[in-house]
Order: structure tokens, then C-alpha cells, then sequence
């Protein structure tokens, strides 16, 4: 009996992002998505004969930012190439690329997978490039029509090592990688409209083996849990080939979401031949290292640094730290909070940010963007409640109100006469009204019972609808009831 | 008949003097396209209203009087067929677009027309300026105003017969190999391929994106250095422009060029197919060079044959990725019925390109491909760099101010003569190759006459961006001798 044989997955990804710009890559024309059909062009998109492409400087800021990011080395002299081909989409017959000379390379972003283990995935290259218009066929009856809207789009295309194991790591790569785009606002990572595209290059060995097996590249997915589910597939249908002895042959593959599987697109030997040369109608770009020091100095703080920063300046535990920096507008929004609450302990607006107010984002199905609690406000009600002004539970009532209407803790609170009754006299009045009416329960708790402080204590703040502080009606509760 | 129309300095003068209106200058102008376009073809669209128009325009600019007149207020120019010109069909002397209008202004013609020029119509041309005879347009071939049987040369043959025969003052063409240069040397007339950057490309049809740059064609050398001073300067529109100030090119015109050195690249002397007539006319321009004080220096350019050879595979491979927008899609010619994507994209560029495009693209795209890029595409850009840095060096180690060179190899040839023989064809731009290579500026101007009576030209290479000198070089020989003022049989 022979041992089974096991089997390593190797993935390796081609991110196309699509670059936040205002305008596109070489001409004027707004980087809008969803206008109608062909209203976003001019000459230059639809690629006119005469016409000339200019950079649009924002696409290098945003493509080196991204390098900076990725710690890529940033080349300082870069060139494009035109990618030959025919396609209505592609108006002009070539694509504006770079190919020899990408503008990053050697990079690698780290991803934190369960349990704590940290891995590092290279980053082979990332290069600029131009997206293509899109070909319509649906409800179109014995023609297609052209959408040029996107053509002008920029990308940047980014290309992993074959570093990804599994599904898995896969989806919290392009996790984090999506999160990183989003957070230096370079791309806004909708990977349904396809602002965020993967390419998945999938292949396995031998566990043990060294050499890369024959690699299948799949296309068209349009989400996260897509990526995963292909890979899953895609590896099982490999696995499956060889151990029937059959090989895997180099080709490029469609999944299909619907059938909940991969078929083949294209072979290795209906490749095109892209004819690549350099764009002769763009001098070559230079980067002197001055413009690069000015780009990091504008750069947001990166997740990974503000990852560390929330748990040393904040005493956040990994999970809450890691939960606050997923998102850069989950980040702002807390840090905004904590700084409208302070002195107040940064702990607890992170609790309150986590547990209270995502909870509800959740529930609604809504993003940190749509919090209808500004992050001042938060702020503000939890210095309230460390202030003494109003109690944890009234700060609870407070923030139900400031879910459904928005408006200030503070009004909230003196509108609703919320605030907290810290007056000794005042509660030792209650305190004596709810003692002379449970004579029994007394007696009892002086028999040792006394877990029924917890009623008393319920009955008074019941009596005070809530608004008594706590501290001072167990102080004056148990010196009373010691006492007589 | 001659004196009817005037050089471009003479026409400024006329106007401003109000010795002639731009309409009644216009109108001559329009008189003789009439007359002779007819047999020479130079014009394949004549906007005659809409340059009336534009010349009534200008004589009120002009009778409004005051300050700031643009300097070509009323002078009527022909424009070859390539540059885009708004709401004016532009063909490329192609099929493909042959009923093509474009939405959009080139620079040159926009910067033209706001330095108050009227455009009297768009000038023949080889088809996508592929060619050195005007024979692949597909509006029939242009014929030199000296000698009907013969071609006026090309690509811009139309502009440069427009100029000979005077049916304009002057007219502006392009030069991706010699396109400007040669032209001029058939036709006696005067043609200035400027500094690769030097004027945009935007709206200027590509062939070959790295070697295009268009250029005026004048009757003289001042005329170009009045055109080349309104068409010269940076473009936001085209990152290839060069971003640095222009000189004033006609204040230089009248220096001395006493001292000054003046390279003679023994390969281009000593060519085989160089034509006796051709030597000793360029024999005699030396002689005169002497007597106006500058030396001749005997120089050598070991690259220069070469050439040919390293131009047939870039500007081949950079046309066929730009004609690659040509595919019946969004513009120009489409085929009829197609049964298909891959029908439509065949049949289209089938019909709509002539035979030396079609050469051309086949040959680009081959030097392209997978497996053969290095032997070709990528050696032959090691060799153009060589070449650019033969001049480099020559201008360096020779203190030159500009370099003296026949123009093309022989005088006008017979219509016919080389259009079945693509590489006897491709060697009349055997001289100006390697300046469109090096990316230099260089004119052509008339220096003598052959056995026939037709004009032969020299070319005058210079310096990066330095226009000034070549037209300083050219301005002193024009003042010392005659040739720019004899005038074709058929315009006289």
C-alpha cells in the first residue's frame, strides 16, 4: 500500500485596481462610474486619429503612494509600452502599459492569519496602465455595442509572488490589500463594479516538491468569497487530473459562479502576441527621489502602523486594535471619538465604538460612513458618563436617542432631564422610602442574604428612573442598612 | 503671372502696405488651384469658401488697424492633408477616411490660423504619407509643376507642387523620413523638418510617432523662418514637445557666417547612387560657401548606411500598432455587411488601406513579434542611437555649425519609374533618414538645375533645436545666388 500522495496549493494574484483619480489617464475626461453610455469621452478615448495622450500626474502620485505602501522600490525611470491587439473595446488597438520597466517592484504586504501567524506575500511588480471600454451584448439583437465610459480608466496593475497556500490566505491578502488601497484612498476597492479586479493564478505540487506545477490562470471574479470559491475548485479539479495521471495543461480559465466552476477561456497557444514596444507618443517618466520623500510625507499612516500605534497609545488588545484599523474610516471615526471624550479611558470608547455602535452598523446593514452618531457626539456622551454626569445605562438610553435622530448628548440629556442624581440628601430620601416599605427584606438581608442589595438597589433606581448615580446609592444603602 | 502671388515676407508686406486685400490675394490664389489642379493634383480639398471668409476676415482685422495685428493676418496657405482641421474633411489621402471630418483643431493649424493665416484647402499626399513620390494616394499622384511626366517627390508632394506652381504663398507638411525635405529638393522650393519637439504633433496624423514632425514649405528661406516662428513652442497636448523658449528665428537670418564650419559627411559625397549633376551642384554651393567665409570641413558619419535599413523596421512597427485604430469601429471607412467581428476588422482595412500601407503594416507588425523583436525592433534602436550620437559627435569634435549634405540622390524621377521597386523607392530618402533617426533639425533649399532643367536641392542639417543656424546657412546662399527664384514652366 502506498502512502497518498499530498499537495501543496500555490497562488500567485494580478490585482487590476482602478486608480481614485478625478479625472483619467491621458485625457481631461471625468473617471466617473455608471454614467450613460459613451457620454464620458472625447477624441482622445475613442482614440481618434491626430489625437495624444498626456499623464495625468495623480495616477503616478497614486501608484507610487501604493508602492510606498507595499514597501516596493520605486523605479525612477519609467517607461510605457503599447500591448498590440484588436478589440472594439479598445479603441485605439493598443493599451498603454508598462512592461519591461514596471514603476514598482520587490514588495510584499504582511497578513495576519489565525492564531497569530504572520505572513509575508511579495510583491513581484505593480505597473500603470489603461483600462479598456466595455463591449454591451445584452438585450442588443444581431449587433454589440461599444461603451468607451471607461476607457482611460487608470489601473494599476499589481502582481503577487506565488506566495498564497490556500483559499484561505488568499482571502485575507486580498483583504488587506483592499483595505490598504481604500485606506490611501487610491482605489475605492468595489470589486462588484469592478473598480477592484483579481485574476487568480492557481497550480499545485507535491508537499515537499520545490518546483512550481503548471499553473491554470482563472478570471472573472467579482468577489472575495469568488476568489475563494474558484480556488477551492480549481485545486480540487487539479488534484483530481493528476491523481487519474492526467496533466494539468497551462491555460487560461472562466469561473463561473452560477455552475460553481472553472472552464476553459483560452489555451496557452491561442495567446496573443501583444507585440509590446515603447509608447513613443510618452517621453519617459522621471522620478526624481525628492518627489517620492514629499509623497511620504502626505501619505496616511498605514493600517500595519496604526495597528501598532492603537495598541501602544491606547492599550488596545490585538483583536480590538485590528478590528479599529481594518477600515481607515473605522479609524478616524475612533480616534475622533476619543479625542471628544477625553479625559475619558480610550478602552471604553473602544468598547463602546465596537460593541455599541458596530453592533447596531451591523443590524442595519450599514458602514462606519453611514453612522447616523458622528464620532464627536459619541465622544462627547461618554465624557458625560465620566464626568458622572449621566450613568452608563442613561448613556445607553442617550445613545438610542442620538441612533434615531442624531443631535447632542448633552441636549439629549437636559431635554429628557437624564442627568445623573449624585445629591447625597436626595438619594438618602429615596433610600429611607424604599427601606420603611420591605421591613421583610430588610430582616432578611441582615439574616445574611445579602445579594438582595442588588434589589434594593433596583427599587431606588427605579423610583429615581435611573438617573441616580450608582456609586452614591450603594454608599448610602449599605451604610443604612449596617447601620440601624 | 508670377508676381500675382508673392512670397510669404512679400505677402505680409503687400497687406499691411494695403497694396492688396487678403480677399483679392485669396482669390488668386483659389484662381490658380483652379487653373492647374486639374493636371497637378496638389489639392485634394479646397475650402474656398471657407478661406474667402477668412480672408474677408482678415482685411478687417487689418482695416481696423491698432496694435497687435498677428503677424500672418490674411496670408493664404495650403495645408497637407494630415493635420486635423476642424469641420474640414482630412483624408490622409486614404480610403479609410476619406470622408472623414474631423471634431478637433491640430496645434499647427490652430496656431496658424490664430496668427491670422487663411487655409485655402488640404494639400495630396502619400497615403498615410507612405512614400516618396505622392504615387500611393488615393487620390491619384501630384505632378511637379516642372515637369508633368514627373513626380513632385513625397509624402508631402502636394504641398510642395502647391508651392512651386504658386497656388499659395506657402504651405506647411510633414517629415517622418524626408517627407518635407525631398519634396522640396524635386520641386526647387524650400522645406524645414524642425528638431523632433520642436512643433506639436497634436491633431497631426501619425505614421510614425518617434520621427514625425511637421514643417513649413516656402518659396525661400525667410518665409520658413516666419512660418517655422508661429508653428514652433511647447504643447500641453503633446508630451513630445519640447518645453523650451523659441528663439527669434527671423532676427537671426542676416548674421555672417564668416568662420563658421560647415560639415561635409564624406558616406553621403561618396554614395553610389548619388547623381553627377547632384555632386556637382552641391560642388558649387561649397564654392560659394567659401566665398562667403565659412570653411568646409570633411567630416565622417560611419553609421549612415545604416540607415535605411533601421528606419524600414521602426517606422514600420511604430505604424502598424498607430494605423491599428483604423477598424471600422468608431470612424472612416467600414466594409459593407460584415459577417463578423473578424470580417469587419479584414474587410475594412482590406478596402480602406492602399498596397504600401498594407506593406508597411505587414512589415511593422512582423518586426514586432514574439521571437523577432530583438533581432529587429530592439537592434535597430541601438542602432539609431548610434547614429544620433554620429552627429552628436561630428558637431562636438568639429566645432560644426551645420552639416552640408545633397538633399536626394537625383532630381525628379518619372512618374511610375520606382513604384513596382519599394527599395529603389525607399532609397530617395537615403539623405534625410538619419536626421529624422538623430531627431535634428534640417531644410532643403534649391542649388541648382540638372541636365533637364529640374531643380536639385541640398540639405542643411543643424544642431539640436538650433533651427537658427540652418536658416542663417540657407538665408546667406539665397542672398548670394538665384536658384529660389526661378519659377516652373507651368507657373510662369
Amino acid at each position: 500500500m502506498t502512502t497518498p500522495v499530498r499537495y501543496e496549493t500555490v497562488i500567485g494574484l494580478e490585482i487590476h485596481t482602478q486608480l481614485a483619480t478625478r479625472s483619467k489617464i491621458f485625457c481631461g475626461c471625468p473617471n466617473r462610474f455608471g454614467a450613460a453610455p459613451n457620454t464620458q469621452i472625447c477624441p482622445v478615448c475613442a482614440a481618434f486619429p491626430g489625437v495624444l495622450p498626456v499623464l495625468n500626474q495623480a495616477v503616478l502620485e497614486m501608484a507610487i503612494m501604493t508602492g510606498l505602501a507595499l514597501h516596493g522600490e520605486i523605479r525612477a525611470r519609467n517607461e510605457f509600452a503599447r500591448k498590440n491587439y484588436f478589440y472594439p473595446d479598445l479603441p485605439a488597438g493598443y493599451q498603454i502599459s508598462q512592461f519591461e520597466l514596471p514603476i514598482i517592484e520587490r514588495g510584499h504586504l504582511m497578513i495576519e492569519l489565525e492564531g497569530g501567524v504572520r505572513r509575508r506575500i511579495g510583491i513581484t511588480r505593480a505597473h500603470m496602465e489603461v483600462d479598456a471600454g466595455k463591449n454591451l451584448h445584452e438585450g442588443i439583437q444581431g449587433a454589440s455595442w461599444v461603451d468607451l465610459n471607461r476607457t482611460g480608466t487608470p489601473l494599476l496593475e499589481i502582481v503577487t509572488e506565488p506566495d498564497l497556500r490556500s483559499a484561505v490566505e488568499t482571502g485575507v491578502f486580498l483583504k488587506k490589500l483592499r483595505g490598504l488601497v481604500r485606506h490611501l484612498g487610491v482605489c475605492d476597492g468595489n470589486m462588484e463594479e469592478g473598480s477592484f479586479r483579481c485574476d487568480a493564478n492557481v497550480s499545485i505540487r507535491p508537499l515537499g516538491e520545490h518546483r512550481l506545477g503548471t499553473r491554470a490562470e482563472i478570471k472573472n471574479l467579482n468577489s472575495i468569497r469568488n476568489v475563494m470559491r474558484a480556488i477551492d475548485y480549481e485545486v480540487e479539479r487539479q488534484i483530481d487530473l493528476v491523481e487519474c495521471g492526467e496533466a494539468v495543461v497551462q491555460e487560461t480559465r472562466l469561473w463561473d459562479a452560477n455552475q460553481n466552476h472553472t472552464r476553459t477561456m483560452r489555451g496557452k497557444e491561442e495567446a496573443h502576441d501583444y507585440r509590446y514596444f515603447p509608447e513613443p507618443d510618452l517621453p519617459p517618466v522621471v522620478i526624481v527621489p525628492e518627489r517620492i520623500a514629499a509623497i511620504r510625507a502626505r501619505m496616511p499612516e498605514l493600517p500595519d502602523e496604526k495597528f501598532a500605534r492603537f495598541q501602544k497609545d491606547y492599550g488596545l488588545s490585538d483583536y480590538d486594535a485590528g478590528v479599529l484599523t481594518a477600515e481607515r474610516e473605522m479609524a478616524d471615526y475612533f480616534e475622533a471619538a476619543v479625542q471628544a471624550a477625553q479625559p475619558a479611558d480610550p478602552k471604553g470608547v473602544a468598547n463602546w465604538v465596537m460593541v455599541e455602535l458596530l453592533g447596531r452598523l451591523n443590524r442595519a446593514g450599514q458602514e462606519i460612513g453611514d453612522s447616523p452618531v458622528v464620532a464627536a457626539s459619541l465622544g462627547r456622551l461618554l465624557r458625560m458618563m465620566h464626568d458622572g454626569v449621566i450613568s452608563g445605562k442613561i448613556a445607553k438610553t442617550v445613545f438610542g436617542h442620538m441612533w434615531e435622530g442624531g443631535g447632542d448628548p448633552a441636549r439629549i440629556v437636559a431635554e429628557q432631564g437624564l442627568v445623573q442624581v449624585s445629591d447625597q440628601g436626595a438619594i438618602e430620601a429615596e433610600v429611607e422610602r424604599v427601606l420603611v416599605a420591605h421591613p421583610d427584606k430588610i430582616a432578611q438581608y441582615r439574616a445574611g442574604k445579602s445579594q438582595l442589595l442588588g434589589f434594593f438597589v433596583g427599587e431606588i433606581m427605579k423610583a429615581m428612573r435611573g438617573k441616580a448615580n450608582p456609586g452614591v446609592v450603594n454608599g448610602v444603602l449599605k451604610e443604612k442598612l449596617e447601620r440601624s | 503671372m508670377d508676381a500675382s502671388i508673392p512670397t510669404l515676407v512679400q505677402a505680409v508686406e503687400a497687406l499691411q502696405q494695403r497694396q492688396i486685400s487678403s480677399e483679392e490675394l485669396t482669390g488668386a490664389c483659389l484662381q490658380r488651384i483652379a487653373d492647374l489642379n486639374p493636371t497637378v493634383n496638389a489639392f485634394i480639398t479646397v475650402d474656398a469658401e471657407g478661406a474667402m471668409q477668412a480672408a474677408r476676415q482678415a482685411d478687417q482685422v487689418r482695416a481696423a488697424g491698432g496694435g497687435g495685428i498677428p503677424p500672418l493676418t490674411g496670408v493664404p496657405l495650403a495645408i497637407k492633408d494630415l493635420f486635423c482641421t476642424a469641420g474640414l474633411r482630412t483624408t490622409c489621402a486614404s480610403r479609410m477616411l476619406e470622408q472623414f471630418v474631423p471634431p478637433y483643431e491640430s496645434t499647427v493649424t490652430a496656431r496658424l490660423r490664430e496668427a491670422g493665416a487663411v487655409i485655402l484647402g488640404k494639400t495630396n499626399m502619400d497615403e498615410f504619407a507612405m512614400g516618396s513620390s505622392n504615387e500611393t494616394s488615393c487620390f491619384g499622384p501630384v505632378r511637379n509643376p516642372w515637369d508633368l511626366a514627373r513626380t513632385p517627390g513625397g509624402s508631402s508632394g502636394g504641398s510642395a507642387a502647391a508651392v512651386a506652381a504658386r497656388m499659395c504663398v506657402a504651405a506647411i507638411g510633414t517629415d517622418t523620413g524626408g517627407s518635407i525635405r525631398q519634396p522640396a529638393a524635386l520641386t526647387g522650393t524650400v522645406g524645414l523638418k524642425p528638431t523632433y519637439g520642436r512643433v506639436s504633433r497634436f491633431g497631426m496624423i501619425a505614421f510614425a510617432s518617434s520621427l514625425d514632425q511637421a514643417g513649413p514649405m516656402t518659396r525661400d528661406i525667410r518665409d520658413a523662418a516666419w512660418l517655422l516662428q508661429v508653428m514652433a513652442g511647447h504643447d500641453p497636448k503633446d508630451s513630445t514637445a519640447i518645453n523650451q523658449p523659441v528663439p527669434d528665428y527671423v532676427g537671426a537670418l542676416d548674421r555672417s557666417i564668416q568662420g563658421w564650419r560647415i560639415g561635409l559627411p564624406a558616406e553621403y559625397v561618396q554614395s553610389n547612387g548619388l547623381h553627377p549633376d547632384v555632386r556637382a551642384a552641391l560642388e558649387a554651393a561649397m564654392a560659394v560657401y567659401r566665398e562667403l567665409g565659412a570653411e568646409i570641413v570633411p567630416i565622417s558619419l560611419p553609421y549612415t548606411q545604416h540607415a535605411i535599413p533601421t528606419y524600414y523596421i521602426i517606422a514600420p512597427a511604430e505604424a502598424s500598432s498607430n494605423l491599428a485604430r483604423y477598424d471600422g469601429i468608431r470612424f472612416g471607412h467600414r466594409c459593407a455587411h460584415p459577417k463578423d467581428l473578424k470580417d469587419l476588422y479584414a474587410r475594412t482595412r482590406a478596402e480602406g488601406f492602399g498596397a504600401e500601407v498594407k506593406r508597411r503594416i505587414m512589415l511593422g507588425t512582423y518586426v514586432l513579434s514574439s521571437g523577432y523583436y530583438d533581432a529587429y525592433y530592439r537592434k535597430a534602436q541601438r542602432v539609431r542611437r548610434l547614429i544620433a550620437e554620429d552627429f552628436a559627435r561630428a558637431f562636438q569634435e568639429e566645432r560644426l555649425s551645420v552639416i552640408l549634405t545633397p538633399t536626394a540622390p537625383e532630381s525628379a524621377f518619372l512618374l511610375g519609374a520606382k513604384n513596382q521597386d519599394p527599395v529603389s523607392m525607399y532609397l530617395s530618402d537615403i539623405f534625410t533618414i538619419n536626421v529624422n533617426l538623430a531627431g535634428l533639425p534640417a531644410l532643403s533649399l534649391p542649388c541648382g538645375r540638372d541636365a533637364h532643367g529640374l531643380p536639385i536641392g541640398m540639405q542643411l542639417i543643424g544642431r539640436p533645436l538650433d533651427e537658427s543656424a540652418i536658416l542663417t546657412a540657407g538665408h546667406v546662399y539665397q542672398q548670394a545666388t538665384d536658384w529660389h527664384l526661378a519659377v516652373p514652366g507651368c507657373a510662369s
